[in-house]
């Protein structure tokens, strides 16, 4: 077997020493009864390039990449830097474990160092994680946190947002009995904040949110009494956008496959998470801390490790281990590529590039803007007549676009939702507008 | 160890992205003031050459299984073929959205749908859900099922998860996650689950057991028959952890075994590596008592097509963003089908061999508390090597001659452990080599004692100072600080 070195020699000298007479020995220790249920898969050994082939046709039946991408909601077709892949495909890197062993994993905890520097330059937060599964857990185990801090057993959460965050949400909430209060959003989009209950752990705003609206976060922070705020957001927007942390946020979350992620069907994605300080000790995850070795030299490793749950087992904070290292090292490597001039670049792009799609479209007659409030990179039209034959005729015309049903459950009938990012090019833009304005 | 933001930052860069071709509006005008940054980022301008050999230096302070020997106990780092990568990175399935058209995914649905059969069969269970992506985040969705299947039949007060004292630290964080209360039972003098103590703690508040299977000591529970059936017999489920999976592939399955709820670590078993701290990939397999309660979506087949259901009443809801981490699926996927039965088999019996080879040399110069027949993986000791040597002392040493530690001081039932996991990817060879280091190693303890406490010598850095990281934690990069 290809991956397997043992020659047939070895093993019959290892069996020897060892001083069995066969391999079979070796498994005596299962009862007899349970290994005569066991049944094989039928499954033939098949040659490295046998398999590249299979899987290769399997993926050229995934037929949508082919399309122009203005699908959104969270995951975004966003342009990944060449030097990203070739950075992260060194093994050092990506045949690692989690570095338990500080002294020969300075090349990850350098990198959650930096990543976490990063994610705080980002959120204007004061501390970070080392990452979470995606934006969806992360935002779960933001509101967990809040009821560790708060214990009021109920948060606030929008409407608006995203739907897969909000299933994960709702799970993770049953599961610790939590109680969620759904509040609805206003006219121009963005979330409505009158009558909010009075007993809150949190309250989630996220921006943009689902609608693809900016939130107006000034001023949130007075109005929920001693409830945590958590603000969840898109991490190219805040190339341009003020950060959550100058308005106050005591945790910040984020997806963060647009810096630097191929959408990869939805995984691996990266969860940001960034906080106060004085919560360092309640913030899931794992943390690299700088410190020096006996020499003086500096070095780094893991921090605050007495939260997590190879040292507090049931006590941890959270039971996350494995999470979102290499991810977090493409962000970083995006970002360091970037810049700060790439990256407010690459956020006015996206800016510019949606409001010119929305201005086409919205030219058209029949079509409107959903919601007054300003937009960053997605946003939610009024379509005339039934949105689900629009949705196809612009498939037809090799468009990925999203199905109305997401709105719908928003309780937006006859709408669609456009993202439009940095790759998408002014001629692609002006065809949809054109095959919108021909099917009138 | 220079950080990216210790470059002396040049002028705007640029030419990572292409000027506008639309007519600028101006971000002023599209966006009112008060939502737009007022201070600037501090990230880095930096020439591509410079992020290139920063990074690449980093990498270089950083030991892979590409590197060397990584015995580390409980974490199977075994090689990691090199097509899985090419496999992941095909366009079809990196640059798909998750809301693509199922129309427009088959592909990758269906490779979905097959992986989720290979793993079925291996578990020899009812179902599996690829959705968690990881192992922690798998038994976190187990003791969600656990809870929903009791919630659904009336039993509330079926709050405690029984587990052994010697189970990974994970098992505990995630059921107390989950809302149960954890009680320990301990473990006899052959390291196995003690049926006497397990009948004490059996009662009606039991919602169930967390097994791992062999067990962190390496051991196969032989009684494991009657211990599933003592828990189902007193109305409880049983998990188990599948971080041991490398160790029975192709010989026995843990749905043969009465297991409720299992999981996989693709990153471990299926090699689809484990990136230094993830992504990883944590299936749950399930008996058919659990079925309904799985994660949402499921992905089906229907006249021919691949689709995604989501009508499925009294599942838990969902637990990741949209199907788990399909690219990780996608590299197990390519493994399992390069390696087929028999590949698995091999696997499996050469881990095993691997494993036993090394502790019957090893035994002879350190102690091995538990002496028997053993699986993928034994726990040896570092007490008695020497006065004043800890197993610490003993790990840093080894890091000198070129192989990564085992994991060190886990199980904690072991005083001064050391747990080696060898795989099946490593030569006699190899083998033979890291015996001999351990046993030089020993020699060196009692002879020069200081060598050890001063290991490691080698390394990028010498041995890190964690106790000021945990009281002053210095967490981000201190732009302000004065460079020294």
């Amino acid at each position: 077997m290809r991956y397997i070195p043992n020659t047939s020699a070895d093993r019959r000298e290892m069996l020897a020493s060892i001083g069995v007479s066969s391999i079979e020995e070796l498994f005596a220790d299962i009862p007899d009864l349970v290994k005569s249920r066991f049944q094989p898969l039928n499954l033939p050994a098949r040659s490295e390039m046998e398999v590249a082939s299979i899987v290769s046709e399997m993926a050229d039946c995934s037929k949508s990449t082919d399309a122009v991408c203005l699908l959104g909601g969270g995951i975004y077709d966003h342009y990944v830097p060449s030097i990203v892949g070739h950075l992260l495909s060194r093994s050092e890197f990506f045949t690692a474990y989690t570095p338990y062993q500080p002294e020969i994993s300075q090349g990850t905890l350098t990198a959650m160092f930096e990543f976490q520097t990063f994610v705080c330059e980002l959120t204007g937060m004061e501390i970070a994680n080392a990452s979470m599964y995606d934006g969806a857990t992360a935002l779960a185990e933001a509101v967990l946190m809040a009821e560790r801090i708060r214990k009021k057993g109920a948060v606030a959460v929008p409407r608006s947002l995203f739907s897969h965050v909000r299933r994960v949400l709702d799970t993770y909430c049953w599961a610790t009995e939590i109680e969620i209060h759904e509040i609805g959003y206003l006219p121009d989009g963005t979330v409505d904040l009158k009558s909010l209950p009075q007993e809150l752990s949190a309250l989630v705003i996220q921006t943009p949110n689902a609608l693809g609206v900016i939130e107006p976060l000034a001023g949130v922070k007075d109005t929920i009494g001693d409830a945590l705020l958590i603000v969840s957001c898109h991490p190219l927007s805040l190339g341009l956008l003020q950060p959550p942390g100058v308005f106050d946020a005591d945790i910040v979350v984020a997806e963060g496959q647009p810096l630097g992620l191929a959408m990869g069907y939805g995984g691996p994605l990266l969860g940001l998470f960034a906080t106060r300080k004085e919560y360092l000790r309640q913030m899931p995850g794992r943390v690299a801390g700088r410190t020096v070795d006996v020499e003086g030299k500096t070095g780094y490793a893991m921090a605050a490790q007495t939260r997590e749950q190879h040292i507090r087992r049931q006590r941890a904070t959270s039971n996350i281990c494995t999470n979102a290292a290499l991810c977090a090292l493409a962000s970083t490597i995006y970002l360091a590529s970037a810049g700060s001039a790439g990256l407010r670049q690459v956020a006015e792009l996206n800016l510019e590039k949606a409001h010119y799609l929305a201005d086409g479209i919205t030219a058209i007659d029949g079509y409107e803007l959903t919601f007054s409030g300003a937009f960053f990179n997605e946003f939610v039209v009024n379509v005339p007549g039934d949105a689900m034959a629009i949705h196809d005729r612009l498939v037809q015309a090799g468009f990925a676009v999203e199905a109305p049903d997401t709105l719908r459950s928003l309780g937006l009938e006859n709408a669609l939702r456009f993202a439009v990012t940095e790759k998408r090019t002014k001629d692609e833009l002006d065809r949809l507008i054109e095959v919108l304005g021909e099917s009138r | 160890m220079s950080t990216i933001f210790d470059y002396r930052c040049s002028e705007k860069v640029g030419g990572l992205f292409p000027e506008l071709d639309v007519p600028a509006r101006g971000v002023e005008h599209l966006i009112d003031s008060q939502h737009l940054r007022t201070q600037p980022l501090r990230l880095p301008e930096l020439s591509e050459p410079q992020v290139a050999r920063h990074y690449t230096g980093l990498s270089k302070l950083n030991f892979g299984v590409d590197d060397g020997f990584y015995p580390l106990g409980s974490c199977t780092m075994k090689y990691n073929p090199k097509l899985n990568e090419a496999m992941a990175s095909l366009s079809g399935f990196a640059n798909l959205h998750p809301r693509s058209d199922v129309t427009r995914s088959q592909g990758a649905l269906q490779l979905l749908f097959e992986l989720t059969e290979f793993l079925r069969g291996i578990a020899g269970m009812a179902d599996v859900s690829l959705q968690p992506v990881a192992g922690a985040h798998g038994e976190l969705t187990g003791m969600f099922l656990f809870k929903k299947y009791f919630e659904s039949r009336g039993e509330p007060n079926r709050k405690r998860i029984l587990l052994s004292d010697t189970a990974h630290g994970t098992n505990p964080a995630s059921a107390a996650l989950a809302g149960f209360s954890v009680t320990e039972v301990a473990s006899d003098e052959f390291g196995m689950i003690d049926l006497k103590a397990l009948d004490e703690a059996l009662d009606e508040t039991v919602a169930g057991v967390m097994l791992t299977v062999p067990n962190t000591l390496g051991i196969f529970e032989t009684n494991i028959l009657e211990v599933t059936d003592k828990v189902h017999v007193a109305g409880g489920l049983c998990y188990f952890d599948g971080a041991n999976l490398n160790s029975y592939m192709g010989k026995t399955r843990p749905g043969d075994m009465g297991a409720d709820v299992f999981h996989y670590n693709l990153h471990k078993t299926m090699s689809t590596p484990h990136g230094g701290g993830g992504p990883g990939s944590g299936p749950i397999a399930v008996s058919g008592t659990l079925i309904d309660y799985l994660p949402l979506p499921r992905v089906c087949q229907k006249n021919g097509q691949y689709e995604l259901d989501w009508d499925l009443p009294n599942s838990i809801g969902s637990i990741h963003s949209f199907y788990g981490n399909f690219l990780v699926a996608v590299k197990a996927f390519a493994y399992i089908l390069q390696l087929g039965d028999e590949g698995l088999r091999a696997v499996s019996e050469n881990a095993v061999l691997n494993a036993n080879y090394l502790q019957e040399r090893l035994k002879k110069t350190y102690l091995l508390p538990y002496d028997g027949l053993c699986k993928h993986e034994f726990v040896l000791s570092g007490q008695g090597i020497a006065d004043g040597i800890t197993t610490l002392d003993i790990a840093k040493r080894l890091i000198d001659y070129g192989v990564h530690p085992p994991t060190i001081y886990f199980p904690l039932t072991v005083r001064e452990a050391l747990m080696i996991e060898p795989t099946e990817t490593e030569s006699k060879e190899t083998l033979d080599r890291f015996a001999e280091i351990l046993e030089a190693v020993a020699v060196e303890a009692r002879e020069d004692p200081q060598l050890l406490h001063d290991a490691p010598l080698n390394a990028p850095v010498r041995r890190l100072d964690q106790t000021q990281a945990a009281k002053n934690p210095v967490l981000t990069y201190p732009f302000d600080e004065k460079p020294a």
